[in-house]
């Protein structure tokens, strides 16, 4: 008995000494097939340099949730975070909650990927994956009907039609308020609009109320049952039940629509294609939807940089991409192992979107998630009244008024 | 040896404050202290996106939000779903519970079911019911167009969400208020029930006229804990609609929490959450008080 007490003592006093001398730094990172990733591949870094990692996982609000509550109550032990630029990268530099990373070589990076991590000439994060709009298909249905893939609004329109029957939505996208502010975006730049000009809000112009009506359109006419209340999360699986024809949405989700166990419909089936043209040209977003940051709280810079480094590496990078994720790193497209495995609509809609694209699919603002929620009651009017409304512009008006007084509030109206 | 016993009658002189103190301690760091913070907050315009420190504004962001029209439908829809949910579960729980009163065969096995629902996980709950209620590939759609009726949007209208919402709510806490019931029936003497049938009573005016008033303080109990309970739903409404369509089934707590970990305007997401208080509180106290009043 005696033995046994004595042991624990001895093995508590080992575990006291080692957890006093060894480095640890504490990671949060986001439920994302790359956080994910990362999750899997940190006992090798952990191995390789004896420094502890302390990883959290937590989806993507709630991860603002916690970063924003532990850096504003200024008792934040983290060290490494992953962050969303275009969602909470203005707010968190204007807080000074990022540490500006001077000593990290982006040469590997796009320039339109660097623009949203860096704030006067510094650069406060590293972008780990892109996502761009495309066009999801049903290769099947548009066979049976003898159609070919739109290439423009007028063309979607036509097909959405043909396709649409009591039993498959002829057309899907996101018609949940604030959700849809994103996949809107890139119909809003194809007809010529934006949600923010020169800092001012920009939403009530002609072109962009076209965009919103048109989109209310294809979605009140041939989208699936409740599309006010559906995001990603809920049209995905209609896709997967084979119940959508037509799907405009981010890139990220190819991978598990075209997976046999999570999908109904046979991968042959599923066609992605570059986001079809409107009557401006085509310039769908292109966008860094993740990157991580070091905070600026944190007491073990030395060793944060030292593991930002490695969690953006080339090589982990790479792997990235063999796991079907979108990497931003502009070497990760260019390994011949990665183009060999890779789909090749993904390959072919991603460099289209590299080079004409726009960076950002939201207004970039601190305040953006009130504004999403503002234009989203413009988009909801929109689709419940199938692009129809008399009252669209005055509504739009409206909402840009309160848009401008939080950019008001904030410090950036007018600011660019 | 004497400081020692003094010591010892010291602590025994004081059990009954020092036993406590965990107990008030604990009240008072997680359930006083955040209370009281939030009032002082909601006197502030705190707000994390100007990147400004936090200045005292008084009054300024109570007017703000009463002003707000978004503020005002979700102060009524707070109102309307839990007028809704709880007084149809009042209903059937009391149907219910005076059902499961009889002896009848399997009633322990009747008993364990009703209880799944108040012990499932909310957010699973509010899962399970989107996938149930999905317009396209919902079984609800799918039940309703086998019996012939049309198909309804459920949570995805902004004119059928409420009573969708209203509908899960209670089918997982009718059984709360049936069991509630069960066991004030249970207590009830069976003299005032032989007298009635020896003076020829029918079922009906038994139920009217003596189970129904001898039962009210327990029914009333059952609705305080419901009402307080409804009006501060939270988890089945954000996992399932977030407050949408646009606003549409968007209550105080949800408003609130918008506004705090969405829009991180903390000073007044602290006033909703301050009008929510009084408002549970004065529900509260009114119910108090007529519980009182029925029992004198």
């Amino acid at each position: 008995m005696k033995s046994r007490y004595m042991l624990v003592i001895l093995v508590a006093l080992a575990l006291f000494s080692v957890g006093a001398q060894q480095k640890e730094i504490r990671v949060l990172l986001a439920n994302h097939p790359y956080g994910d990733l990362l999750k899997a591949a940190i006992p090798e870094y952990e191995k390789a340099t004896g420094v502890k990692v302390n990883v959290e996982s937590l989806q993507e609000s709630q991860l603002t949730t916690k970063l924003t509550t532990e850096f504003a109550t200024r008792s934040s032990t983290v060290d490494v975070f992953m962050t969303r630029p275009l969602q909470e990268g203005k707010m968190f530099y204007k807080n000074g909650w990022y540490e500006p990373l001077t000593r990290y070589d982006f040469s590997d990076y796009p320039k339109n990927a660097l623009d949203v991590a860096t704030f006067g000439n510094k650069a406060y994060l590293v972008p780990l994956v892109t996502e761009w709009e495309v066009l999801y298909y049903r290769i099947d249905l548009f066979k049976k009907v003898g159609l070919a893939v739109p290439t423009n609004f007028t063309e979607l329109e036509a097909a959405a039609k043909k396709l649409n029957t009591s039993d498959v939505a002829g057309f899907a996208s996101r018609g949940k308020g604030a959700a849809a502010v994103t996949q809107l975006s890139s119909y809003v730049y194809n007809y010529g609009g934006a949600y923010l000009d020169k800092g001012k809000a920009a939403f009530d112009s002609k072109e962009t109320v076209e965009a919103i009506r048109f989109y209310g359109r294809m979605l009140g006419n041939y989208g699936p049952a409740g599309v006010t209340n559906m995001s990603w999360e809920n049209i995905m699986p209609l896709f997967q039940a084979g119940k959508v024809a037509m799907w405009t949405d981010a890139s990220v989700f190819y991978g598990q629509i075209v997976d046999p166990a999570k999908s109904q419909v046979p991968a042959e089936n599923v066609g992605i294609a570059n986001f079809p043209a409107g009557p401006k040209g085509n310039t769908p977003f292109i966008v860094v939807s993740w990157g991580m940051a070091v905070a600026k709280q944190s007491k073990n810079k030395t060793l944060a940089m030292d593991f930002i480094k490695w969690a953006t590496s080339q090589s982990l990078a790479k792997r990235g991409m063999l796991a079907n994720i979108t990497m931003a790193r502009n070497s990760a497209w260019k390994d011949s192992e990665v183009r060999a495995k890779i789909n090749p609509g993904l390959i072919a809609t991603q460099e289209y979107a590299a080079k004409y694209g726009f960076p950002y699919d939201r207004p970039y603002m601190s305040a953006v998630g009130e504004a999403r929620d503002l234009i989203g009651e413009v988009i909801i009017e929109s689709i419940n009244t199938a692009g129809a409304s008399a009252k669209l512009e005055a509504l739009a008006k409206e909402k840009a008024a309160a848009v401008n007084e939080l950019l008001e509030d904030t410090g950036e109206y007018g600011v660019y | 040896m004497a400081s020692r016993n003094n010591r010892g009658s010291f602590l025994e002189r004081n059990l009954h404050i020092i036993f406590p103190m965990p107990a008030v301690a604990f009240v008072v760091v997680m359930m006083l202290f955040p209370v009281l913070y939030t009032f002082f907050l909601s006197f502030t315009n705190w707000n994390l996106t100007s990147g400004m420190p936090l200045s005292i504004v008084m009054l300024r962001s109570y007017q703000r939000i009463l002003r707000e029209p978004r503020f005002l439908a979700a102060l009524g829809r707070t109102f309307s779903f839990t007028a809704l949910s709880v007084s149809v579960e009042t209903v059937l729980g009391t149907i219910i519970a005076l059902i499961l009163n009889r002896e009848f065969r399997g009633k322990g096995f009747t008993k364990l079911i009703m209880l799944l629902p108040l012990v499932s996980t909310p957010v699973a709950i509010g899962i399970a019911w989107n996938l149930f209620y999905d317009p396209t590939i919902g079984l609800a759609n799918f039940v309703l167009t086998r019996l012939g009726l049309p198909k309804l949007a459920w949570t995805g209208s902004s004119s059928t969400v409420i009573p969708s919402l209203a509908l899960v709510d209670i089918w997982q806490w009718t059984p709360m208020i049936a069991l509630i019931l069960l066991s004030g029936l249970a207590s009830l003497s069976s003299e005032p029930y032989e007298s009635a049938r020896v003076d020829g009573a029918s079922e009906w005016q038994i139920f009217w006229k003596i189970t129904l008033p001898m039962v009210t303080p327990t029914l009333l109990t059952a609705l305080i804990l419901r009402s307080i309970d409804a009006l501060k739903t939270f988890d089945i409404i954000y996992a399932m609609t977030g407050g949408g369509p646009g606003y549409s089934s968007e209550t105080l707590n949800i408003m609130a929490f918008k506004y705090s970990f969405e829009y991180f305007r903390m000073g007044q997401a602290s006033v909703i959450l301050v009008f929510l208080f009084l408002l549970v509180l004065i529900m509260s106290l009114l119910i108090v008080r007529m519980r009182k009043s029925l029992e004198l």
